[in-house]
């Protein structure tokens, strides 16, 4: 059995997020705020998995609305026609529109579920202390936190639609219902990625072998 | 499980800040309101959802699922949904979702319909959807019974939410008439037709129309309907008669109708009351024959010019109508014969009785009446009613040294006797002189062989020659006025038949060139807005 890797908590040490600064907490307490940049210090996130199960629980409850009430209705004289996200999808579907549809469909679909999914999976893993692949795991939350804001550019193109296109007689734009569930999807998933403590991933493995080390020792 | 390390003294402690932990984690409120949110709105959807109908449509064209509307006076009722072709493959299955509140209305008389540019008669509607795309207009039914599922209309109900009411009208042709033709009421437009369907019987058509209030009111059980179709040219015996009704008549056709004048105060006709359809307006006001009684006359004469239809008149009045003409052969003579059948009515000569003696038929008095007159020399002949169409009228006269002819009431119907009209007179007199010519030219032949012995100077026979010549030559001149007159009247170059001619073939040339814009007008209505433009491929 290889040594147990030292980590900052194993060793009863904050190492501050912001600065880098290891400092020992005050005795009888386990938090506190940095001794020379005042950041809030913490062994782990707290809370962190209640917080980011909160979130992707808010974030699936809107995901349903989002994809099902229109996000933008166009009003031209001859009636008022308000689309979703995937009728955006169907309707940019093109033999030379389709790689920006196939963007739509990524960026506005896929990338949200797989987001909500990604971290449920991180959540549910870390909560049942599993140490398989925490390479992987550490690399999926990477590309969650990378990706994930990408998802705001459908937001970002629908207003800049409903602020340009604005010929009242003739045809105006306006944003959906849908559009406003959309975007806090986009928010709770963010916020959900934020208060996941990646750290936690590797508690685990070093407790497990913390424990076989004190069992066979 | 922090074990303080002691081995690196440098490090310091942290600050203490007092906890504020809060039992329950406010993070949790965020799902909460996301749920409620979700929960609400999908509680008002639902709420907000109207019910779904079905409706069939014989085509799909201009339809889109999710963009065409329901529209009801102007206002969106409804959206389709998905569109389908039905089992049959003959027509289209259109799911709309309707408006919560319109539950009420979907009952078993609502109607639905197509709208789009449509031109029907002289009228333009629908020009708005050529920018909005088509949309399903609706017309409120009246009745109770829930309904989802809807055929449409194949066109625009004409009677929309317009008050008036409904007639039906009875009618052999068409003519020019169609759907959205106009109805006229003292040459104001005052409704529309409907529909026209052949009657069951295939013998007849039934016009729907629709009057709008407050013309219908002016409709009673014995008002007058009758084409006002184009122009009415119309070259009978009576002469040329041009009747119109308005000019938008001329180029679509139309229906005038009118209520006799004794009616003032009409009460207005119940709804699809049936009339029937006269062809012209004299036709409409001429009081049907009451109890029409049919003879049959059998001249010994061409029948050219002759009509069905053509008047029957005594002392110049219309007492009927001939009704049918039909030559036919006597088997045992081996001879031809052209009766014919007309129609007269008995109250329109005066066959209306001041009082009928108590306990004598009708028709037995009329008999007496019949009989008398054609003892005092009634008879039935053919006359020219107008020189340059060469129709012909039967005329009863009296004729003061006719034949003597009794009545075979026996027979059905009846024959009454005839004499020859006035052109077969001339020509008889014609013939009759001209053997009186033949026969005194031959007497004045002999005459002159057997003079060729006798002539002496002073002769008893040469004052008689003489004579005879003189009086030959008189008849001679006779003749040859007459014939000259003749001649005059018949004689292919004259002025006569080149006026005739003429005005045959302008006539020709004007139908042809009416046919051509009617045929046109037909084929491109839309050229009354925008003109001739080319020949449409």
């Amino acid at each position: 059995m290889n040594s147990l890797p030292p980590t900052a908590m194993s060793r009863g040490l904050h190492g501050c997020p912001a600065c880098g600064l290891l400092s020992r907490p005050a005795p009888g307490t386990e938090e506190g705020h940095c001794p020379r940049c005042d950041e809030k210090l913490e062994f782990r996130k707290p809370a962190s998995l209640e917080r980011t199960l909160a979130y992707l629980i808010a974030a699936a409850v809107c995901y349903i609305p989002a994809n099902v009430l229109p996000v933008m209705s166009t009003n031209t004289s001859g009636g008022s026609e308000s689309d979703t996200i995937m009728q955006g999808v169907v309707l940019l579907w093109s033999p030379t529109g389709w790689p920006l549809s196939l963007i739509v469909l990524f960026a506005s679909i896929m990338i949200p579920s797989a987001k909500i999914l990604a971290l449920l999976h991180l959540v549910i893993s870390v909560k049942r202390g599993s140490i398989k692949n925490n390479v992987q795991r550490v690399r999926l939350y990477r590309m969650v936190e990378i990706i994930g804001r990408w998802s705001m550019v459908d937001v970002f193109v629908d207003t800049f639609t409903v602020s340009l296109i604005q010929l009242q007689p003739l045809m105006s734009v306006e944003p959906g219902p849908g559009l406003l569930f959309f975007a806090a999807v986009v928010v709770l998933t963010m916020l959900a990625v934020e208060s996941f403590d990646p750290r936690l991933i590797w508690d685990p493995a070093n407790s497990k072998i913390t424990k076989t080390e004190v069992q066979y020792a | 499980m922090p074990d303080h390390d002691q081995s690196l003294p440098q490090v310091p402690e942290s600050k203490t800040v007092p906890k504020k932990r809060a039992r329950f984690s406010f993070v949790w409120v965020i799902p909460i309101v996301a749920a409620a949110a979700g929960v609400w709105i999908a509680v008002t959807r639902i709420m907000n959802k109207g019910p779904e109908i079905t409706i069939v449509f014989t085509s799909a064209d201009g339809l889109e699922a999710n963009k065409t509307k329901v529209n009801y006076n102007g206002l969106d009722v409804g959206t389709l949904t998905a569109i389908r072709l039905a089992p049959d493959h003959q027509h289209v299955i259109a799911t709309a979702a309707m408006n919560p509140k319109t539950k009420d209305y979907l009952v078993k008389d609502t109607k639905f319909w197509v709208v789009k540019p449509r031109m029907s008669g002289l009228s333009v509607s629908g020009l708005g959807t050529l920018i909005s795309g088509y949309y399903i207009g609706v017309q409120l039914g009246q009745s109770t019974e829930s309904e989802r599922n809807f055929t449409a209309l194949p066109s625009p109900p004409l009677t929309g939410n317009v008050p008036g009411r409904v007639y039906m009208l009875h009618t052999p042709k068409l003519g020019s008439l169609g759907e959205g033709t106009p109805i006229f009421f003292r040459q104001i437009t005052a409704g529309q037709v409907v529909t026209c369907d052949l009657d069951s019987g295939g013998q007849f058509l039934n016009v729907k129309i629709f009057v709008q209030a407050p013309y219908d009111d002016y409709i009673s059980a014995n008002t007058r309907f009758w084409h006002a179709s184009g122009i009415d040219l119309s070259l009978t015996a009576n002469g040329l008669h041009v009747q119109t009704e308005s000019l938008m008549s001329i180029l679509a056709g139309g229906i005038a109708f009118e209520t006799p004048a004794s009616d003032s105060a009409v009460t207005p006709a119940e709804e699809n009351t049936t009339f029937n359809l006269f062809d012209d307006r004299t036709d409409a006001f001429a009081p049907p024959p009451r109890d029409p009684q049919t003879y049959r006359l059998v001249f010994k004469q061409s029948m050219r010019g002759l009509t069905v239809g053509a008047p029957v008149q005594l002392g110049g009045i219309t007492i009927g109508e001939v009704t049918e003409i039909s030559p036919q052969l006597d088997a045992d003579t081996m001879e031809f014969t052209v009766p014919v059948t007309v129609s007269v009515d008995p109250q329109r000569y005066g066959i209306r009785f001041l009082h009928v003696p108590a306990g004598q038929d009708l028709a037995q008095s009329r008999k007496k009446v019949m009989d008398t007159l054609i003892s005092r020399g009634l008879r039935a002949q053919l006359k020219t009613g107008n020189i340059i169409s060469g129709s012909l009228y039967v005329s009863f006269d009296v004729i003061p040294n006719a034949p003597p002819a009794t009545l075979d009431w026996a027979q059905n119907p009846v024959e009454l006797p005839t004499v020859s009209g006035n052109i077969q007179e001339i020509e008889d007199n014609v013939a009759g002189l001209l053997k009186d010519v033949d026969h005194a030219v031959t007497n004045a032949t002999v005459l002159l062989g057997s003079a060729n012995h006798l002539i002496e100077p002073d002769s008893v026979f040469l004052a008689h020659l003489n004579q005879t010549i003189m009086s030959a030559r008189g008849t001679l001149t006779n003749a040859d006025t007459l014939l000259g007159s003749a001649n005059q009247l018949i004689e292919p170059n004259s002025v006569l038949d080149a006026e005739l001619n003429n005005l045959l073939l302008q006539g020709g040339g004007a139908a042809s060139a009416f046919r051509e814009l009617a045929d046109y007008l037909e084929r491109h209505p839309e050229a009354l807005i925008r003109g001739k433009t080319g020949e449409a491929k």
